[in-house]
This record gives C-alpha cells, sequence and structure tokens, in this order.
C-alpha cells in the first residue's frame, strides 16, 4: 500500500501521521521491554536509573545480576524446574489436543458446541478461581505439591491454545488429500503421519508454542498447586519482587525475551514452510 | 472420616514425640522449611541452617517461601491429609490461628527447646514471648516508619504523627494496605490515650474516628502490600515517607547506603517465629525437633542478628548479640527491643485482632475503595 | 442384523411407495443404502468422539472437577451442624423472634457439644465461621472452649460418686452401656458415651482407662431428672435415681455466661440458628453486600459496602480497557494486513515479543515508567513540558491499572482483528474511492462495517481476559484501581473467607459465561485465530 502519485497533500499528510501513530503504538508495545533492558545492568538493588546510569558512567553498571542469576541456587533450580514441567506439559496438551481437534473438525459431532466450550474454558476462566479450584481439588486427591499435579493443571492450561490453533488449520485442511491417501490403500495411521500430519504440524507447533509459553510463564496456578520442589521461574521472579526487589528479575527477563525472539523467528520461518507446502501465497 | 483422619496424625504426632526422646536414629533426612524469602530467610540460612547442615551433611534442606499463605496452605493440606512442610516460620497472629484450629503441633517448650546459655528454663527464658501453646519465636520485629532525610528539610520527624502532618511533610507517604497498625495509629495521633486505643476501636464510633484521621491523608498515601514496596519507594524517592519492618529500614540505611532515617517511636512489636505442622510422620518430627532444638538455642538466635536487626526472642540471646557479619557495625543499638529505641512502644494485639479483623478489615477495605 | 422388512428405512420406502413396491435402494455391499449410510455416519461419530474423548476426561478432571468443587464451597455450611449437633437440634424448637434467650435444654446441648468440640479442637474453626457473620463469636469460642472443662459440673461427678464410688470408675460405664436396655432408657447419656468413645478411640486412647467428664454425668443427671424408666435395669442407677432429685442443680446457662457473657447475647443464639442449615445462601448474600440475619435478608450497613463497587468497578474498567486496545490494536491491525506479508511478518514479531515476556515483568516495567519519579515523569521533565514539582501521578490509580493491562491485552486485540482484515479484499476500498468516495466515507462504509466482526472477537476476548485479572492490577492498582479478583484472593489467602471467595468467583465466572455464550454465539469461537 504505497503512496500514489498522484496523492493530495492531505493524503501526504494523513500517509505519513498514520504511520507515525503506528509507530508510536509499536514503541508503546515494546516499551517496557526497553525499559527494562538496560535495568537489568543496574549496579544497584532497585528497579531504578540512576544518575550515573543516565550520565552512561560505566560505574552505574555491573553483569552482578546475571552472576547472581547464575550463582544462586534458587535460581537455577527454579530454571531446571521450568524446563521440567513446561515441556511436559507442553506435550500433554499437544498429544490429547491435536487429537481432539482432528476429532472437533469432523462434520458429525454430536453436541460440538458444549465441548468446545469445555475444552476451551481453562482460558475463560479467571485465573485466581481456576487456581483456587485445583488447589483444593488436587489437595484432596494427593496432587497438590507434587510435579504431576504442576504439569496436569499446567497442560489444562494451554489446551485451549492447542484446540484454537490446530483447529484454525484443519479450516483450510483439504479433505479429499487423506481420501486419496485411502484411495491408494494407506491406513488410517500411515494417512495420519504422512499426509495429515505434515500439513498441520505448523499449527500444532504454534499451538505447542503458546502452551509452553502459558506453562512457562503462569505464576498463579503454580503458587497454589506446586509447593517449593516445584518452584518455577515466574514463581522465583514474584516472590523476587515481594520480598525483595531485586533487579536480577529483570536479568532473566532479558534473557527470556531473548529466547522468545529465537522461538519467534522459528515460529515464522515454520508459517513460511506451511504456506509453501499448501501453496499458499508466497511470503 | 476426616476427623478421623486427622485425630489419628495427632496421635501419631504425640507417640512420634516420646519416641523422639528414646531413640536418634530415625531421622529423615529431608525438610521443608517455610519462610519468607529474602533477607529474612538468607539470615536464618546463614544463621541456623548451614552450621546444622555443617554438623549433619547428609540432611538436605529445602526452602518454600510460602509463609505469606502459610495458614490457607496447611489448612488445605490439612483437608487432604498430606502435610508437604516439616516446619513453618509465621507471624504471631498466624500461629494462634494454626494452634487454634489444630494445624500446629502443641510444644511442651522446656522439653523441645535448648536451656538458655545462662542457665534459665527455656520458658523462662522466652518469657512472655511465648504467646501460644504451638509457637517457638525466633526473633522481635517491628513495624515503624522510615523517611527521606533529604525531603524533610531542616525538621525530620520525630514522632509518629509526623505521617499525618502533610503541613510540615508534603508528599506521598506509604502505609500497609490493612487496618492493623494504622487505625492504631491514627487514634493515637488523634489524641486517643495509648491505654484506652482498643477500648475506642471496639466501637463503631472508634472505628469511624480512626478512619477519618486516616481520610485526612488518604489523598497522599500509597498503600503497600508486600514488605519489599516502601524500600523501594524511599529508594526511589516516591514517598517521603512510609511504614515498613524495622529490618527493611536497617537494610535501605546502612546496607545500600540510602538517604533514609528511621523512626522508633510507637513501633508495633511483634514476633516471628516457627510452627510444626501437625501429622508429621515419626522419622520426619525427629529431624524437625532436632533441628529446632538447634536453631532456636541462645547462640543461634544471637547469631541471626548478624544478618538481620531484628531482636532474639530470648533474653539470654541479648548479651550475645555482636557485630554486623559484613559492615561490621554494632547491631545491638538497631535492634527494636534496645530500651532506647523502645520508649513508646505497642505490642500488637493478637486478642482484639482474631475477633475484629473481618469486620474491620471490611469497613476499612471499603473506606479505601470509597 | 434384522431382515429388510423391519428396517424403518424399507418401511418409509415401501409405505410412500404407493404399493408399487420398488425395492430399498441398496449399498454395494447389498445393505439399504440409508441404512449403510446411517452406520456410516454413526462409526464417523464415534471416531470423532473417541478421538476427542480423551482430552475430554482430561479437561473434566484436571479442570472442571476443580472448579465445580471450589464453585460448591460458597454454599456449603455443614460445618456449624458437624460441630454443634445437638444444639442445632435442640435451637429448633426456640423462637428466635422473641427477646428471650434459649432455655437450659439448649444451654445443655451447647454444653455437651461444646466440651466434645473443644476436646477435638474443633470449636475455634466454627468460631471463625460465625465471625463472618456476627463481630466477637471467634473469641467467644475460644474462650469457652478453654472453659468447658472448668464448668461446675464436676459437682455432679462428687453427688454420683458419694452414692456409689464405682460411678468415676469409667468400666461402670462401659458396662452399663453395654447393656441395650440401658442405652434405651438413657438414649442421650448413651449418645453422648458413645461420641465420647469413639473420639478417644481415635486418639488410640482406652475409653476404659480415661477419667468419666463431668459432661456425661450431667446428662446422666439430666436424663434421671427428666424421668428415665431405669427400675429394674441396674441396682446402682436405680438409687441413682432415687437420689437425683436431692442434687443442687447446676444451671449450665449460668456457667457459659460466668464463661463469657456474650452468651447473653440474644443475637449469638439468633446467629448459630441462622446458619444452622447444611446449605447457606449467607456467602451469595454477603457477595452482594446484604446479609443473612435472624429477620431475614438485609443490606450490608453502608460503610461495610464494597463488593457492588468492586463489581461495577471491574466491569467499568474492563471496557474501558477494551476500548483502549480497540483504538490502539485497529490502527495496528490495518497497518500489518495491508503491508506486504514479509514486513507484516517481521513487524508481528514486535506484537508478540511482549505477550511472551514475563507479564510481572512486563507490570513492574511499567511500575519503573509510570511513577512520579519513573521514566515518563522524567522525560517530561527534562523535555520542560511539567515543572519538577508538577509531576504527574499515573500510578497506584485506575489510570496505572489501565494503562498496564491495556500493554498487556492489546496483542489479545491485534491478532483476531488481523486474520479478520487480512481477509478484505482492498478492491473494494478503491471500488469505493473511485465511485467518488471520500477516504474517510469508503473507509467508514465499506471497510469498516467488514471489520467489525475482528473488533467484535478482540472485544469479547480482552473483556473475559481483563475481567479475571488480578496480579497487574495487584501491583499497579493502589486503591482505586483494583478489580474483584484482588478480593477473592485475599479471601483465598488472607482472610481464609473461602465460602465468599467462592461466591464472588461464581458471581464473576457466571458474567464471563454470559460473555462467552455472546462469543460464541455472535463470532463463533472457532474463528479466534492466534498468530
Amino acid at each position: 500500500m504505497g503512496l500514489p502519485p498522484y496523492a493530495t497533500t492531505g493524503q501526504r499528510i494523513w500517509y505519513y501521521a498514520f504511520r507515525v501513530i503506528c509507530g508510536l503504538i509499536f514503541f508503546f508495545l515494546i516499551a517496557p521491554i526497553v525499559v527494562v533492558m538496560p535495568l537489568s545492568f543496574n549496579a544497584e538493588d532497585f528497579f531504578t536509573f540512576t544518575p550515573e546510569m543516565l550520565r552512561l558512567d560505566p560505574a552505574g553498571y555491573s553483569l552482578k545480576h546475571y552472576r547472581d542469576f547464575f550463582q544462586t541456587s534458587d535460581w537455577q533450580a527454579a530454571m531446571w524446574n521450568s524446563l521440567k514441567i513446561a515441556p511436559m506439559a507442553t506435550l500433554l496438551s499437544v498429544g490429547f489436543g491435536t487429537l481432539a481437534a482432528i476429532g472437533l473438525s469432523s462434520e458429525h459431532v454430536p453436541f460440538r458446541r458444549a465441548i468446545m466450550a469445555i475444552l476451551i474454558s481453562p482460558m475463560i476462566v479467571p485465573l485466581i478461581i481456576s487456581a483456587a479450584g485445583m488447589y483444593f481439588f488436587y489437595s484432596r486427591i494427593g496432587l497438590q505439591g507434587t510435579y504431576l499435579g504442576v504439569v496436569l493443571a499446567h497442560a489444562a492450561l494451554g489446551i485451549p491454545f492447542v484446540i484454537i490453533t490446530v483447529t484454525a488449520t484443519l479450516v483450510g485442511f483439504d479433505r479429499s488429500l487423506t481420501r486419496a491417501a485411502a484411495n491408494m490403500g494407506a491406513d488410517p495411521v500411515t494417512t495420519f503421519f504422512r499426509v495429515q500430519m505434515p500439513l498441520i504440524l505448523p499449527g500444532v507447533i504454534s499451538g505447542g508454542l503458546f502452551a509452553f509459553i502459558t506453562s512457562f510463564d503462569e505464576v498463579v496456578v503454580v503458587l497454589f498447586v506446586g509447593s517449593a520442589g516445584q518452584k518455577t521461574l515466574p514463581w522465583q521472579m514474584f516472590i523476587g519482587l515481594r520480598e525483595q526487589i531485586s533487579p536480577t528479575i529483570l536479568a532473566v527477563a532479558t534473557m527470556l525475551v531473548a529466547i522468545s525472539i529465537v522461538l519467534l523467528t522459528v515460529v515464522e520461518l515454520l508459517r513460511r514452510r506451511s504456506e509453501r507446502l499448501r501453496g499458499m501465497s508466497p511470503g | 472420616m476426616k476427623l478421623t483422619k486427622a485425630l489419628l496424625a495427632a496421635t501419631a504426632v504425640a507417640i512420634a514425640g516420646t519416641a523422639y526422646a528414646a531413640s536418634h536414629s530415625d531421622m529423615a533426612n529431608e525438610m521443608t522449611l517455610v519462610s519468607w524469602g529474602g533477607a529474612y530467610q538468607n539470615s536464618q540460612q546463614k544463621a541456623y541452617v548451614e552450621p546444622y547442615l555443617a554438623e549433619h551433611p547428609d540432611v538436605s534442606v529445602t526452602w518454600d517461601e510460602s509463609s505469606a499463605e502459610a495458614v490457607a496452605k496447611l489448612r488445605a493440606m490439612n483437608e487432604a491429609g498430606n502435610i508437604t512442610w516439616d516446619l513453618v516460620d509465621v507471624v504471631a497472629s498466624d500461629a494462634i490461628r494454626l494452634c487454634d484450629e489444630g494445624l500446629a503441633m502443641e510444644v511442651d517448650f522446656d522439653e523441645v527447646l535448648a536451656p538458655g546459655d545462662d542457665g534459665s528454663t527455656p520458658t523462662d527464658d522466652f518469657g512472655e514471648m511465648l504467646v501460644s501453646d504451638c509457637y517457638i519465636p525466633q526473633i522481635v520485629y517491628s513495624t515503624t516508619v522510615g523517611y527521606r532525610t533529604d525531603m524533610v528539610g531542616d525538621t525530620p520527624p520525630t514522632d509518629i504523627c509526623a505521617i499525618f502532618d502533610t503541613e510540615t511533610y508534603p508528599g506521598k507517604r506509604s502505609l500497609e494496605k490493612r487496618p492493623i497498625n494504622n487505625m492504631e495509629w491514627a487514634l493515637l495521633c488523634d489524641g486517643v490515650p495509648k491505654a484506652e486505643i482498643y477500648d475506642v476501636l471496639e466501637t463503631e464510633e472508634g472505628q469511624q474516628r480512626a478512619l477519618d484521621k486516616l481520610a485526612t491523608i488518604k489523598d497522599d498515601v500509597i498503600w503497600w502490600s508486600s514488605g519489599a514496596d516502601t524500600p523501594q519507594l524511599l529508594a526511589d524517592g516516591e514517598v517521603v515517607m512510609g511504614s515498613t519492618y524495622n529490618g527493611r529500614l536497617f537494610s535501605v540505611i546502612e546496607e545500600q547506603d540510602q538517604p533514609v532515617a528511621m523512626l522508633w517511636d510507637a513501633q508495633v512489636f511483634d514476633l516471628d517465629g516457627w510452627i510444626i505442622p501437625t501429622g508429621l510422620p515419626e522419622d520426619r518430627l525427629a529431624r524437625v525437633l532436632d533441628f529446632v532444638k538447634f536453631a532456636t538455642d541462645t547462640q543461634r538466635l544471637a547469631d541471626q542478628a548478624k544478618y538481620i536487626s531484628y531482636g532474639p526472642a530470648r533474653k539470654s540471646s541479648a548479651p550475645l548479640v555482636g557485630k554486623h557479619a559484613e559492615l561490621g557495625i554494632e547491631m545491638g543499638p538497631h535492634m527494636p527491643t534496645d530500651p532506647a529505641n523502645a520508649k513508646n512502644t505497642f505490642i500488637y494485639n493478637y486478642e482484639f485482632w482474631a475477633d475484629y479483623r473481618d469486620d474491620i478489615d471490611a469497613k476499612f477495605q471499603a473506606w479505601l475503595a470509597q | 442384523m434384522t431382515t429388510s422388512s423391519t428396517d424403518p428405512g424399507s418401511m418409509d420406502a415401501q409405505t410412500s411407495g404407493n404399493g408399487a413396491k420398488p425395492g430399498p435402494m441398496l449399498a454395494a455391499d447389498g445393505t439399504p443404502l440409508k441404512r449403510s449410510l446411517n452406520r456410516a455416519l454413526r462409526r464417523q461419530k464415534l471416531r470423532a468422539l473417541m478421538l476427542i474423548a480423551p482430552l475430554l476426561i482430561f479437561v473434566l478432571i484436571t479442570f472442571i472437577a476443580p472448579i465445580a468443587d471450589m464453585l460448591f464451597r460458597s454454599v456449603r455450611n455443614e460445618i456449624v451442624q458437624e460441630t454443634l449437633p445437638m444444639t442445632v437440634e435442640a435451637l429448633k424448637s426456640w423462637d428466635e423472634e422473641t427477646t428471650e434467650l434459649p432455655d437450659e435444654k439448649v444451654f445443655e446441648a451447647a454444653y455437651y457439644d461444646m466440651f466434645l468440640a473443644a476436646e477435638q479442637k474443633l470449636h475455634t474453626r466454627l468460631g471463625t465461621r460465625l465471625n463472618y457473620e456476627l463481630t466477637g463469636i471467634s473469641s467467644l469460642f475460644r474462650k469457652t472452649g478453654r472453659a468447658v472443662d472448668r464448668f461446675d459440673t464436676d459437682k455432679y461427678v462428687d453427688d454420683f460418686a458419694a452414692l456409689d464410688p464405682s460411678w468415676k470408675d469409667p468400666a461402670t460405664w462401659a458396662a452399663m452401656f453395654a447393656n441395650e436396655d440401658i442405652a434405651k432408657a438413657l438414649p442421650q447419656t448413651a449418645h453422648l458415651w458413645q461420641r465420647w468413645t469413639d473420639f478417644l478411640q481415635t486418639k488410640n486412647e482406652d475409653p476404659a482407662k480415661e477419667d468419666v467428664e463431668p459432661f456425661l454425668f450431667t446428662s446422666l443427671y439430666s436424663e434421671l431428672m427428666a424421668g428415665a424408666d431405669v427400675s429394674g435395669l441396674s441396682p446402682r442407677l436405680e438409687q441413682a435415681a432415687g437420689a437425683v432429685k436431692t442434687f443442687t442443680p447446676v444451671s449450665i446457662e449460668q456457667q457459659f455466661i460466668d464463661a463469657d457473657k456474650d452468651w447473653g447475647n440474644h443475637e449469638v443464639w439468633a446467629t448459630i440458628k441462622t446458619y444452622s442449615p447444611a446449605y447457606t445462601p449467607g456467602y451469595f448474600l454477603n457477595a452482594v453486600d446484604a446479609q443473612l440475619t435472624a429477620d431475614g435478608v438485609s443490606a450490608r450497613p453502608e460503610n461495610e459496602q464494597i463488593y457492588g463497587i468492586l463489581f461495577k468497578r471491574t466491569i467499568f474498567m474492563s471496557i474501558t480497557i477494551t476500548l483502549s486496545c480497540i483504538m490502539l490494536g485497529y490502527p495496528v491491525a490495518w497497518l500489518l494486513a495491508n503491508l506486504p506479508m514479509r514486513t507484516a511478518n517481521i513487524l508481528m514479531i514486535l506484537v508478540l515479543l511482549p505477550f511472551w515476556t514475563s507479564l510481572l515483568v512486563r507490570t513492574s516495567a511499567w511500575k519503573v515508567m509510570l511513577q512520579q519519579q519513573g521514566v515518563i515523569n522524567d522525560v517530561l521533565v527534562w523535555l520542560g513540558i511539567i515543572s519538577d514539582s508538577g509531576r504527574l501521578i499515573m500510578i497506584n490509580n485506575q489510570f496505572g491499572t489501565i494503562v498496564a493491562m491495556t500493554h498487556i491485552l492489546l496483542p489479545f486485540m491485534i491478532l483476531p482483528l488481523y486474520s479478520v482484515m487480512q481477509t478484505i479484499p482492498p478492491t473494494y476500498l478503491r471500488a469505493a474511492k473511485s465511485l467518488g468516495a471520500t477516504n474517510w466515507v469508503a473507509f467508514w462504509r465499506v471497510y469498516f462495517p467488514q471489520s467489525v466482526p475482528g473488533i467484535g472477537a478482540g472485544s469479547i476476548l480482552v473483556f473475559i481476559l481483563a475481567i479475571g485479572y488480578y496480579i497487574t492490577p495487584e501491583i499497579v492498582g493502589g486503591t482505586t484501581g483494583t478489580f474483584i479478583s484482588n478480593r477473592i484472593a485475599y479471601h483465598i489467602s488472607s482472610s481464609l473467607n473461602w465460602g465468599l471467595a467462592a461466591a464472588l468467583g461464581s458471581i464473576l465466572l457466571a458474567a464471563v459465561l454470559i460473555l462467552y455464550y455472546a462469543y460464541d454465539r455472535i463470532v463463533g469461537i472457532d474463528n479466534v485465530k492466534l498468530g
């Protein structure tokens, strides 16, 4: 949508003004990240831009919060817990979620609306209610404070994302492909893995990433359902904010942003690949 | 059914208690300690967990920073009959609630705790700090007020009523987002004699009077809910003064070297200490009892003061309080219990707040929301 | 397999066939086509359900069951009945409309219940529960729990023992109630003995070795005084039955009032009676600023009304946040939808990046930016737009919450808007313009109506998510920017009033479900796209 050569001055002004407005909104979106990054190199223990930092004096900056992260056993344990919990939860939500999404996409599902509502519910029920409910219920069945309990809770929270993304991919899925495969003698399992799966894979992966991030960034539920042994990164950050303000959490955030950028690039590349495969508009 | 389970568990504790005296051999090697996180937990780690682990290298300790939700979590664990904590650090009011509900184990202090270094029995040594049969106090802390020295001009505040004096000390102040302490201070500064505060606060008019006094500064208050807030706000210069725990102020003033000073006037004493959850299996209970005996002896409590400026709950520890572990300053004058600091103090009124907490809190929150 | 004549499909064909009897249409394997199709359809349905079933069961167990369980707490109230069973029974015949206190029978029942509850340490739990309804019950129960084993009723122990020292021997009691006739003649005492021994057994103590507590003697005395017929059952009992009239009675009511004068307060009893049913609307009433008293439902005093304000505020702020998200999200989505794919996807990363940055970090970052000594104020002062003393207050109020939450929820608006806008062909706009529409008219009359489904999708998503937030408002909301969820969290972890938390949660969830239903009707949940 370039500017046509015959545009009037008014249109020109509007065209550029609009871009400036959008630029400001984009800035609004990433402003917190921009602020967090320099603060993570703060030499002091508060979330404050010190005069030294503003003068760009090297003494105002330090890597101590990064060192703190890598040298404190609490932070290390929290990171490992997150890395143990999130993939398992993701695996569960993706496994169950993909199957269910395929089931839901067939034309003749009884009670489709009701089933959909139940499967989406973890996304729409206010988190505090979910957390409290799971807390009481899991306590009763002995899952509170266990690794399994946290994984199950996080898997439940991730499911709506998998359902939504995979269903969306299946909407664009050409059913004649599976029929063709069946026609050529492929059994349903082969058809699924050799024909259907590669095509809906981007949706599955994107749903999986959402599920992963949900678990990786989740603090309310884990705070209730987990116990010390399952202290995750967000939990550790929450304690950091509540009990002792320390820019270590900003250092962690900066590193997580870096990882997010990598993940997002991967998603983008996958999307391009999928579009190529499905013969849709080339990038 | 649930009751039966709880009672069975209680019995197990009673049996375990006697079994403990007989044999030391069957002790669990893992302990989950629940505390507050931050500098306070660090002082516990340094003063007694690390020395204990040095003596018992096969024991491992996991910290759970859940003290703020301890009562809720213990209640749910008890409902479920699955106690995952071994020793829980709570404030006195929570300990009393836990003890009342049978969620904390009653302790025979003279049997379980070590005698004082001066030979006094634990009961005498802790004295009136033993506010509940289940509660083993570690430290006395106080909630008090800190202020920015560079924002108060030439007349730094000297008493608590500076909070309400927005003429002399313009700017924001931070107060805790709950009625406890604030209501007392408001009445005190509204001219109610200290001895009559709780009588006044029992009445509708008294509660309204306190809220009216707070209303005079409502627009200037930032309400905090976690202990880290006021220090951060003071460091940022976001508030001119604010209430927080004295240990936090010590850390801002002495360790972080910020332009902050503090008041001791009308500080409110409270306790922090251990409770042992009911229903621990025998081997875990044996380990916990062994640890508690060590962790609350005279020397260990005195050692804790090296890391944080809270007063040891044992009388016999006071003379042993030395210098700060890193800064090398004498910690004695920074203790809330130091006679120079304790000229005008309140003691958290557990009985009153147990009754009036729900009621006054509803009014307080409604007042805040309006 | 049934024969074709009984098959409903073929019957249809026959009856509608005007007697010409054309055979039913057959599939390749010879079965009627209709049936074959039906079977295939059934199989397909079954297959779909089999694929869905594992997840459905998973979600039902790990998620729906906990939520249902939680919400059920909002009406449960068995604690009163379970802790004070006899008192609740005895109170049934007391009329709380009168100004009189309940009679001695009720006090007696309360004494038995209280004694047993105090032994089991259950009385303070009940005290906490009832303190939600009437301030002061908490300490009343705590004090009474301590006093109840020091009541003067031990006088009865001495009286009975004076008649026959074997009364003090627990073995006597055990033997006495092993006799069914005696148990029938003294039902109340037998029942109490049963509760007492059950309790001792759970503590692994032998009832035959523990002292017989005064409350059992009190019950025995009371039943014998009431004329229980024990003739011929046991000489010891007969002797006691003859002698009890000579005992000086102890007023249990007086004992209670001595323990705490509040037992003489009519309101205490009325509260216990009002809250004695196993299910109560009390928590829900509390959640809407009303209360259930002995006189029925009434509004809470004005200075305690808070939930109405909070619900209204939650809705108002959620709407504001949704509107801000539309204002900011619409231009961005439009730009993304009209840029070449590659550029759009790169800009998309800017949208998704904050989405995937820890919520806690983003919230603290807003704190750093918005506070009075924060980044934005510093920049404004440096630019000379505001003076150093006139720094803006942008945090710890509604503004702070709205800014931070708009930021957090903006991607949820942009993503659905973007996916709708992508489907609007740009040619429509050009066509409108070439027909003489101005830019504004072309946009407003042609483009905008087609993007409305995207706005609808984004709005409801943002609104539903906003209404349940609590961490962000807690950190940046101060007092005027907090939501109902903050109160729910408070009741769950601090005040421990779980019933009230559940009631507030139920109301909130109901609101969200209505919105979800609307969303599903208007947009269809299938049409949400994320990324």
